[in-house]
C-alpha cells in the first residue's frame, strides 16, 4: 500500500510541478499593493480589464503600505502602487523606483459607534475630531503597520497638536494588522478609526459602526504607482510593469477606475497627471 | 469570489474559483508532505535504527520542532527566498513551490519523529528474529518501513493536517496572490480581514470537513488492510 | 556445504554489570537426538540458546561453530518464546526469509505450501499472521524456521504460554523435525515434556553447566544434589 501511495505522491508533484511551470512561463507581473486597493474590491475589477487589453497577469501582494515598499526593496516585486507620498518619495530618492505617477485618490473617512461617545458626529475638522476622542479618552484603534493610513492617521494627530506617543493610553489600541482586522476590532470595541472609504464601503462586518467624520481637505488619500528600478534588481519586469503603469494612467485606465462602484458610490477618483511628479 | 455568495451556494453552483482554491491547496499540501516523507521517513528509520554520538541531541532537537512556530518557518523561507535572499536567483518566492518548501519544513519534523517512534518500537519487536533470520540493513529497513506502513499513515495524516490547516507560512511566502498562490486559509484570513465573516466560517467548515474526509478515508483504508494483513 | 555443527563451548562466561549469568561453561552440541537444556528460571538457559544462534557474544571464552569462529546464516534457526510474527500474511511470514536463500518465486510458494501442511495450517495461509491464537502462531513460526532446512533448530520454551492442545501439536512438529535429522536444542523448564521430547539433558543451575546426560539416566540416576532435587520437584536455589 505503501508503494501505491508513494507513487501517488509522485504523480501528484509532478503534475504540480508542471503547472507552476506552465504559469510561470506566462505574461506575469507582480505587484505590490495596500490592502485598501485589494479590499476594496478595485483590482478584480480592474485587472481582467487590463488582462483583457494585454494578456499580462498580475499578481497583487496586498500589504500594508510600508511593507509593500519594502517588498519592493527586496526585489521582489516588479511594481508598486501605495498611497503614502512621503515613504514613496523617500523609496526613489534611495534609488529603488523608476518614476512616481499619481494615479488616483481617494478619502478617509473617521468611523466611529454611533453612540458617539467622543461627540464628534457632524464636525467636518477632523483635528477638532482627534482633539475630542483624546479628551475623553474614548477607545481608538490605529493600524500601527507603517501602512498609508496610518501614516495619514499619524499626521493627522500632529495636526491637531497632540504628541500621540505621549498620550496615548489605555484608549488607544496599536493593533498592528491590516485595514479591515482594524474595522472588526473598532466594531468589536466600540471604538474610533481611521479607514479608507473603499475598504469600509466594502466592509461586511459593521456592526454598529458607521461613518463620523468625512469631507475634510486634509482627509485626502493619493495613491501612487512606480516601476522597481531595473538597475538595482535585473529580475525586474520592467517593460510589462511600465505596461501596467501606462495603463493605469492611461486615458482607459482613468476612465476603468472612476466607473468602480460600490453600491453606486464611485470609491476612487483618477486624477493623474500628463506628466510624472 | 463574490461576497455575497454563502460558501455553501459555492458548494453547490460548483463556483469554480472556489473549487481552484481548493485544488491549490490540496496541490500544495500533498506535495509537501510528499516531499517530507522522502526526507523524514529515511531521517526517522535511520535514528530508528542506528546508534550514533548526537543521535540523542538529534531526536530531542526534532521532538521540539514539532512545534515550530509557522511564522518563523515562513520568515526563514522568506528571506532565503526573496530576490534579496541567498536563493533569490531561482525567483520563487510568491510561487506555489515557495508555499510547497515552507509547509514540507514545517511537517519533515513530525514525519521524522512519529516513524522515529514507530520504527524503533517495532525494531525491539523483530530484532531477534530478524538478526536470526540474518536481514542485512537494508532489508531491515524496507522490512520495518512496509510493517509500520499503518503506524506510519497515521503520521502522514498528522503532518498533512498541520500543512493543511496553517496560515502564517503561506501567506508569507505565498503572497496570498489572487488565483495564483491563494489557499483556503488564507482565504479565510482574507475575508475574515474584510468583515465577510459568514463565507469565511463557511470556506473554514469546508477546511475542517476536508480534513475530516482525508482522515476518515484513510482510516477507512486502514482497517481494510488491517484485516488483511494483521 | 560445509557443516555448523557441532556448536563447541570452551569456557564461556557471560556477565551483566556484576551479575554472572554463565560461568564457564564448555559444551559441544552435535548431530543426533534432541538436546533438552533445564534449569530453574534465570538459570541461564535462554542465554545459551542466544550465543548458540549468535545473537550474544561472551564475555569470556570462545565459540566456534563447525570449527570455524563464526556461523554461517541460514543453517540455523530459532524460535522465541513468544512467537514474532511480522505483520502479514502466514503465507508472506514464511516466504518472507525464502528470498534470500535464492529460491525462486515458484520454489517459494511450493516451499511455503509444503511447511504448512507440515504444521497443519495450509487453510490458514491467507489470513493476517498476528490474528492467530498463540498456538498457531508458534505454528507458523515453526514453519517459517523449518522452511529454510535448517541443520540446527533452537527453541526457547516454545511452549511455556500454550495450552495442553496447543503444546501437544508443536510438541508433534519438533518429534517429526527431529526424526527428519534436523538438531534440537531446546529450554524446557516442564519436566514432562523433558521426559517426552529428550534424548539427552544439559542441566544449568545458577549459571553453570551442571550436568549433562542422556535424558533415562538424568531422571533415574542424577548425578548431582541440584539434578536429584530438580527431578524431584524440590526448589532449586
Amino acid at each position: 500500500m505503501n508503494r501505491r501511495l508513494f507513487s501517488a505522491f509522485a504523480a501528484l508533484a509532478l503534475l504540480f510541478a508542471g503547472s507552476a511551470t506552465a504559469v510561470a512561463q506566462d505574461k506575469s507581473i507582480v505587484v505590490a499593493s495596500t490592502t485598501s486597493t485589494q479590499d476594496s474590491g478595485l483590482f478584480d475589477y480592474l485587472l481582467p480589464l487590463f488582462k483583457t487589453k494585454t494578456g499580462i497577469d498580475v499578481k497583487v501582494i496586498a500589504q500594508g503600505t510600508g511593507q509593500a515598499l519594502d517588498t519592493a526593496r527586496r526585489g521582489d516585486a516588479d511594481v508598486v502602487f501605495v498611497h503614502a507620498k512621503a515613504q514613496e518619495e523617500k523609496f526613489l530618492s534611495e534609488g529603488f523606483g523608476v518614476k512616481r505617477y499619481d494615479v488616483m485618490y481617494n478619502d478617509f473617512v473617521l468611523i466611529g459607534p454611533k453612540s458617539d461617545p467622543a461627540g464628534v458626529k457632524g464636525t467636518k475638522d477632523i483635528t477638532a475630531a482627534f482633539e475630542a476622542i483624546r479628551a475623553k479618552q474614548a477607545p481608538f484603534v490605529s493600524r500601527g503597520d507603517k501602512s498609508g493610513t496610518h501614516s495619514a492617521e499619524l499626521k493627522l494627530w500632529k495636526e491637531a497638536g497632540i504628541d500621540i506617543d505621549a498620550a496615548k493610553g489605555e484608549w488607544y489600541r496599536d493593533i498592528g494588522q491590516g485595514m479591515g482586522a482594524a474595522l472588526n476590532t473598532a466594531g468589536a470595541m466600540n471604538a474610533y478609526v481611521l479607514s479608507d472609504r473603499g475598504t469600509w464601503l466594502s466592509f461586511k462586518n459593521r456592526g454598529d459602526l458607521e461613518v463620523v467624520v468625512e469631507g475634510d481637505k486634509r482627509l485626502f488619500n493619493q495613491y501612487g504607482v512606480m516601476l522597481v528600478n531595473p538597475e538595482k534588481f535585473s529580475t525586474v519586469k520592467a517593460d510589462l510593469g511600465q505596461s501596467f503603469i501606462d495603463y493605469l494612467v492611461s486615458e482607459d485606465g482613468q476612465k476603468a477606475i472612476s466607473e468602480y462602484k460600490i453600491d453606486g458610490q464611485q470609491l476612487f477618483f483618477p486624477n493623474a497627471a500628463r506628466d510624472p511628479s | 469570489m463574490s461576497g455575497s455568495l454563502g460558501a455553501w451556494e459555492m458548494i453547490v453552483s460548483g463556483d469554480a474559483t472556489l473549487y481552484a482554491i481548493v485544488r491549490l491547496s490540496l496541490a500544495v499540501s500533498l506535495s509537501a508532505v510528499a516531499i517530507a516523507v522522502l526526507i523524514g521517513l529515511p531521517l526517522g528509520a535511520v535514528l530508528a535504527l542506528t546508534r550514533f554520538r548526537a543521535r540523542t541531541a538529534l531526536i530531542v532537537l526534532l521532538n521540539g520542532f514539532m512545534g515550530l512556530p509557522p511564522v518563523v518557518v515562513g520568515l526563514t523561507v522568506f528571506l532565503l527566498l526573496s530576490r534579496s535572499g541567498p536563493l533569490g536567483v531561482f525567483g520563487i518566492l510568491f510561487t506555489p513551490l515557495a508555499m510547497v518548501i515552507a509547509q514540507a519544513l514545517l511537517v519533515v519534523p513530525i514525519i521524522a519523529s512519529l516513524s522515529r517512534q514507530t520504527i524503533e518500537d517495532l525494531w525491539h519487536e523483530y530484532r531477534d528474529e530478524l538478526t536470526a533470520m540474518n536481514v542485512g540493513p537494508v532489508g531491515r529497513m524496507s522490512t520495518l518501513l512496509w510493517d509500520s506502513r499503518f503506524s506510519l499513515l497515521t503520521a502522514l495524516l498528522a503532518a498533512f493536517g498541520r500543512a493543511a490547516a496553517e496560515v502564517g507560512t503561506v501567506m508569507i511566502v505565498g503572497g496570498n496572490i489572487d488565483g495564483f498562490t491563494r489557499t483556503m486559509t488564507t482565504t479565510i484570513a482574507l475575508e475574515t480581514s474584510k468583515g465577510n465573516l459568514p463565507l469565511a466560517m463557511g470556506l473554514g467548515i469546508i477546511l475542517i470537513a476536508l480534513i475530516v474526509a482525508i482522515n476518515a478515508a484513510a482510516w477507512g483504508i486502514r482497517v481494510w488492510s488491517e484485516q488483511r494483513a494483521g | 556445504m560445509s557443516s555448523d555443527l557441532p556448536v563447541q563451548f570452551e569456557g564461556v562466561s557471560v556477565q551483566a554489570g556484576s551479575t554472572v549469568i554463565l560461568d564457564d561453561v564448555n559444551l559441544s552440541i552435535a548431530p543426533g537426538q534432541p538436546t533438552m537444556v533445564i534449569g530453574p528460571n534465570g538459570s541461564g538457559k535462554t542465554t545459551l540458546l542466544r550465543l548458540c544462534m549468535g545473537l550474544s557474544v561472551p564475555t569470556t571464552g570462545r565459540i566456534t561453530w563447525g570449527g570455524r569462529d563464526a556461523l554461517r546464516p541460514g543453517r540455523l534457526a530459532m524460535l522465541f518464546q513468544r512467537p514474532v510474527m511480522l505483520r502479514r500474511s502466514v503465507a508472506d511470514n514464511i516466504t518472507y526469509g525464502l528470498a534470500k536463500a535464492g529460491l525462486s518465486r515458484k520454489q517459494r510458494l511450493a516451499r511455503m505450501e509444503q511447511v504448512l501442511s507440515r504444521v497443519g495450517l495450509l487453510e490458514l495461509a491467507g489470513r493476517p499472521a498476528r490474528r492467530l491464537s498463540g498456538g498457531e502462531q508458534q505454528r507458523v513460526a515453526l514453519a517459517r524456521a523449518l522452511a529454510r532446512e535448517p541443520e540446527l533448530l533452537l527453541l526457547d520454551e516454545p511452549t511455556a504460554s500454550l495450552d495442553p492442545a496447543a503444546t501437544r501439536a508443536v510438541e508433534d512438529i519438533i518429534t517429526m523435525a527431529a526424526q527428519s535429522g534436523i538438531k534440537i536444542v531446546m529450554a524446557s523448564h516442564d519436566l514432562g515434556q523433558v521426559r517426552r521430547l529428550a534424548g539427552e539433558v544439559a542441566f544449568l543451575v545458577r549459571g553453570r553447566l551442571c550436568e549433562r546426560a542422556a535424558a533415562t539416566d538424568f531422571f533415574d540416576r542424577p548425578s548431582t544434589r541440584e539434578a536429584a532435587a530438580f527431578v524431584r520437584g524440590d526448589l532449586v536455589i
